[in-house]
């Protein structure tokens, strides 16, 4: 820290060369509204990760109810209840404090879902990693709007705010699963929970949801745009498209897709709040009978309009949350296979269908409403074609450990496990791409492990890789490779154990959402498996869950005290090739200190006949014939 | 033993679901051949390709044309479970000629609310009688206007669902309040209960027998228990339960009916 405190300086203009000689800028505006990227995107990283671990505690709470159901949580039952209240947690029938109740359970399941995704997975991954790496590798001295950037995170604080805020009031936060269908979403909270709080109008768990989920979106939007004006506008001379690192292909996509899906959402949500405060009916039908009253709304209004704004949104949405996790992975195995990426630019040709198909898949999370031949036929063609670009990812990641000299650090580690686990993910997803044999799956564990096996051991492993990958930059310092080791070995044992169950208990027709984790079900309950009724496994599960989040209180650990206690390295520590390795460590304000010029693609490593097995993007031809370079093996 | 058996899938008890199984167990076939392949070349890669055993990376890697082989494969199993399987059997569920002849089938409505399933049934007159939400009150949970003289002799039931074996049963879903989805899992179907709209599905049970009903839409704070029951009975059984409901609404005849006849019919659990 002491380090990134000296190196940085005024953010006076921008896209300029910095000399060293500028004042140190107060605390504040160094650190807390900095304008600079690399200080945003680890404003976005911490906050990322800390939600990430918060939405973790949820569902670690949520696991101890699915496997102990009507017990309270042990230990910590006591501090639960008097930090968020009657409207989420009861005494259970011994009197203890702490048992979670079923609007709590369903208000921490949906919060669960919100927060992974908004608030963990597209900050830390997408604008944290996008902020603090994209403009090293493209070797530009910031992002193209640093205010905007600003704006970006301050945007997303906000939001923040509502969320967390959103647990405390009457009520408790919403619950109505993170997909918040309408009417459910629309009647929540609509009564009352406290008569004598005068705001409970506006200031109840769903409305505050979707106030904070429009501030989020617009975060997103914003650093959306910057990213794409960035990668087009500043890349370094000689960085031609084509010797773009593929991370840096993955965020400029991932931008494009969080541009053009999110302001569907967007529209929606402010929708939704004029429903749910300025009684319009958008997507409230007519004739609703609530709790045996005719209810109040006008009516006319469709309940599936929102669900095909939401999965407009939310499937190109799954695509923001994999492709800066694809990118970070193929960055990590180039530099510890030490040879080149097999096939670069059929990935970076993959990644444009992807997004483009990404777009006209969504119909496929909503078979379950009753969709026509011809409808269903379009949205089950579209679905399948997108596994063939994602099949191309996989293929052109595992071909590319072939012939490679690899280097088991634990960054590698993380970025192998990735690519089978990953695979687990897009694989299950087959069965559920065609309407008729999903209408079985749906809704059940097979569908949460399927989708889990892509954002968890497939996105989550790839932040953990990058976090390896990228710490020595940012701090100028190793992480304890022996923790390293020790967190990779727990976390791939127990994410295992904890998914894996969740196939056989879909199978066997268990659902999600189910506060008791399915005792009301006696046939589905008492189904076994491997030896095991469906019940059993959820212990299996939860004491997975509860082992895998004690395993990551080494990476905190070691994530904090490596800060001062790593070893210290130079610039290039993992001997890269990209420009973001071509810095000081770490780097300054203005990032490089030297004149760039790109001569070579990203991944020039055991070049034949260099006289190292690295060969820098900026390392000038050794003669005045480019001819003498050899053509990259990268045409697939 | 079938991977679907293996893995605990739920006994089939409709006539179209062996078409599902078959297919899903197809994909799990394609699915487990693609991840074995991947997970032993993958082991053995990184075996292989230690920095301990191989100190020297090869710039040029993978030079076969085998990956282009294998995707070319891909994307044509996918075409065909998405060609000759996925599309006719959909089309077999909702396509415009695949619909039961009305004359044969059993014809049902289901009405979700918070937390419970209405069944209505025409009864023996085959006509539904009128239903409107502003009706809905303590005694008629699903508005069913009984001034009208269709509706003399509807049955509604809670939470229990009756069905003819052999006969197609067309249930048109939809819900009182938020939306619910009505899964039949052992008959793989599932159609959600969407209010403000209609939404019929129809399968042909095969297996007598009782069946669990899952509420497989969030729905609120009990969701995890809006459980039914589905009932698979004999034609001779099913008809007895609808009789036996309609005595009871008679007025006191003058020759009072056999014990028989106005026990309410037990389900039939043995499986066949």
């Amino acid at each position: 820290m002491a380090d990134a405190h000296a190196a940085t300086h005024d953010s006076h203009g921008h896209g300029e060369h910095h000399d060293e000689n500028h004042h140190v800028l107060p605390f504040w505006r160094q650190w807390i509204f900095s304008t600079d990227h690399k200080v945003i995107g680890l404003q976005y990283g911490l906050s990322g990760l800390s939600f990430l671990f918060f939405g973790f505690l949820l569902m670690m709470v949520m696991r101890w109810q699915i496997a102990h159901p009507g017990e309270a949580v042990p230990f910590f039952g006591a501090l639960l209840q008097k930090t968020f209240g009657v409207a989420a947690f009861s005494n259970d029938a011994l009197g203890r404090m702490g048992m979670l109740t079923q609007d709590g359970y369903n208000s921490f399941g949906a919060m669960h879902g919100t927060i992974m995704v908004f608030f963990g997975i597209v900050p830390a991954a997408f604008a944290a990693f996008g902020n603090y790496v994209v403009p090293l590798q493209i070797g530009a001295p910031d992002m193209t709007f640093p205010r905007i950037n600003m704006a970006s995170f301050w945007c997303f604080f906000i939001s923040c705010v509502f969320m967390m805020v959103s647990f405390f009031v009457p009520g408790g936060s919403a619950k109505s699963g993170w997909t918040s269908y309408p009417p459910l979403s629309g009647i929540a909270d609509s009564i009352a929970a406290d008569p004598n709080f005068p705001w409970d109008h506006f200031f109840n768990g769903q409305t505050l949801w979707i106030t904070g989920m429009v501030f989020n979106i617009t975060a997103s939007l914003l650093g959306s745009v910057n990213f794409i004006a960035t990668i087009i506008q500043l890349r370094a001379p000689g960085m031609t498209w084509m010797r773009l690192p593929f991370f840096v292909w993955a965020q400029f996509i991932t931008a494009f897709l969080l541009l053009l899906a999110f302001p569907p959402l967007e529209a929606a949500g402010v929708m939704h709040l004029m429903d749910r405060a300025f009684g319009s009916s958008f997507f409230m039908p007519t004739g609703l009978v609530v709790n045996g009253q005719l209810a109040d709304w006008a009516g006319g209004g469709s309940p599936i309009l929102w669900q095909h704004l939401f999965w407009f949104l939310a499937h190109p949405e799954v695509y923001v949350l994999i492709l800066p996790g694809i990118g970070i992975v193929a960055e990590v195995i180039a530099c510890n296979t030490r040879k080149p990426l097999y096939g670069y630019k059929a990935m970076v040709g993959a990644i444009f269908v992807l997004a483009f198909l990404s777009f006209i898949v969504w119909a496929h999370h909503m078979y379950m409403t009753g969709m026509g031949a011809k409808v269903s036929a379009f949205f089950q063609t579209t679905t399948i074609m997108i596994s063939v670009p994602s099949v191309i990812l996989l293929t052109a990641l595992l071909l590319s450990l072939w012939g490679g000299s690899i280097r088991f650090t634990t960054p590698m580690l993380f970025a192998t496990a990735f690519l089978p686990q990953f695979g687990i993910g897009g694989l299950t997803g087959i069965p559920l791409a065609f309407n008729a044999v999903d209408l079985y799956l749906h809704d059940t564990y097979y569908v949460i492990a399927h989708f889990h096996y892509v954002v968890a051991p497939g996105t989550i492993f790839a932040l953990f890789a990058g976090i390896y990958h990228w710490y020595p930059k940012i701090t100028g310092r190793l992480m304890n490779d022996m923790l390293g080791k020790l967190h990779f070995w727990g976390s791939v044992i127990f994410i295992n154990g904890l998914f894996l169950p969740m196939f056989l208990q879909g199978m066997a027709g268990v659902h999600r959402r189910w506060y008791d984790g399915g005792a009301t079900y006696e046939q589905i309950s008492k189904k076994v498996v491997f030896g095991h009724t469906s019940l059993e496994w959820n212990n299996v599960s939860s004491f997975c869950a509860f082992a895998l989040g004690a395993v990551q209180l080494i990476f905190i650990w070691n994530l904090f005290t490596s800060w001062r206690a790593g070893r210290k390295v130079g610039r290039n520590p993992w001997e890269c090739t990209t420009l973001d390795w071509d810095t000081p460590t770490p780097p300054p304000h203005g990032n490089f200190d030297k004149e760039l010029r790109v001569y070579r693609g990203p991944y020039e490593y055991s070049v034949p006949g260099a006289d190292k097995d690295f060969t820098p993007q900026t390392e000038p031809p050794p003669s005045a014939e480019p001819k003498a370079v050899p053509e990259p093996a990268l045409v697939k | 033993m079938t991977i679907n058996e293996l893995i605990g899938i739920v006994p089939n008890a409709s006539e179209h679901g062996t078409n599902i199984d078959h297919m899903l167990e197809l994909c799990h076939w394609f699915m487990a051949a693609l991840f074995v392949g991947w997970t032993t070349y993958f082991f053995y890669t990184i075996w292989r390709f230690n920095k301990r055993r191989n100190p020297k990376a090869n710039y040029y890697g993978v030079k076969s044309k085998a990956s282009l082989h294998l995707e070319v494969s891909v994307v044509l199993i996918e075409a065909v479970l998405l060609l000759g399987f996925a599309l006719p059997l959909w089309n077999d569920r909702v396509g415009p000629e695949s619909w039961p002849d009305k004359a044969n089938t059993l014809e049902i409505k289901c009405i979700g609310e918070q937390f419970a399933w209405n069944f209505h049934y025409a009864g023996p007159d085959g006509v539904f009688g009128r239903q409107d939400n502003r009706l809905i009150d303590g005694n008629n949970s699903i508005g069913l206007d009984k001034t009208d003289p269709a509706a003399a002799d509807d049955i509604v039931t809670k939470g229990e669902l009756h069905l003819e074996q052999y006969r197609p049963t067309k249930i048109e879903i939809t819900s009182k309040d938020v939306i619910h989805s009505l899964s039949l899992h052992t008959m793989r179907m599932t159609q959600d209960a969407i209010p403000g709209s209609m939404v019929p599905m129809w399968f042909r049970p095969v297996k007598a027998g009782e069946f669990e009903i899952v509420c497989a839409q969030l729905c609120g704070a009990n969701h995890y228990a809006m459980k039914a029951n589905m009932i698979t009975e004999k034609k001779a059984d099913f008809e007895a339960w609808q009789k036996s409901i309609l005595d009871l609404r008679k007025p006191a005849a003058p020759v009072a009916p056999t014990a028989a006849a106005a026990a309410p019919a037990l389900p039939q659990i043995a499986a066949k």
